[in-house]
């Protein structure tokens, strides 16, 4: 079920006061977060994003576009292996 | 012959059923687009006046988006998670199922034929 409209989009709080100082200061520091489960807001376009997978940050330039994911959905957390024949097992992509 | 938004032409079907060959028109829609076009579902499609084929085309052309736009609209909306570089458009990029389905048995729609 979709997320009712009257709450507003979820941003986590200390996210928010972190994106409002770098909004402010105009800095180009790299906020880095371990709140994947936040929404993009508009706020959040032309910031970088260092986004935990629970093993690294992974950078994330935020677009135009992405408004209205969260950011964990560009941070991924598994790695994907498949089979690939002659070299045994490599990873993909 | 009817002829409904560009190359469809179902013969002799109820038009109720023959609406839903159309790319994008389902039982729903098809009964919607009939009644507003003040056409009886039961009528065979090759029974159809010029007049009540016109109100059909006239009801699609306002109300729904079908075939090729249709198409081009989705493939649109894919792309975009493609080129985002998000969890979705990795999945859509690989072929795999997009809504967290299980991988390791089934999933055949999205992976196509087995293989090996």
């Amino acid at each position: 079920m979709a997320r009712s409209i009257k709450k507003g989009p979820f941003v986590d709080d200390h996210l928010a006061k972190k994106v409002a100082v770098a909004k402010e200061g105009g800095s180009r520091r790299v906020i880095q977060t371990w709140s994947r489960r936040s929404t993009i807001t508009p706020d959040f376009v032309g910031l970088t994003f260092a986004v935990y997978n629970g093993k690294t940050f992974v950078p994330v330039s935020v677009t135009e576009n992405m408004v209205g994911h969260k950011l964990g959905e560009f941070s991924p957390t598994r790695t994907f292996y498949s089979h690939i024949k002659g070299e045994g097992k490599g990873r993909k992509r | 012959m009817a002829r409904i938004a560009g190359v469809d032409l179902p013969r002799n079907k109820r038009m109720e059923i023959a609406l839903t060959y159309i790319f994008g028109l389902g039982r729903s829609s098809a009964r919607q687009i009939l009644t507003e076009a003040g056409v009886n579902f039961d009528i065979k499609s090759d029974d159809v006046t010029e007049d009540d084929l016109q109100n059909i085309r006239r009801v699609i052309d306002e109300k729904y988006k079908v075939e090729g736009d249709l198409r081009r609209e989705i493939l649109g909306n894919v792309k975009r998670l493609m080129d985002l570089g998000c969890y979705r458009g990795l999945r859509h990029r690989k072929g795999l199922p997009v809504r967290g389905q299980r991988t390791k048995t089934n999933a055949r729609t999205r992976k196509g034929p087995r293989r090996r």
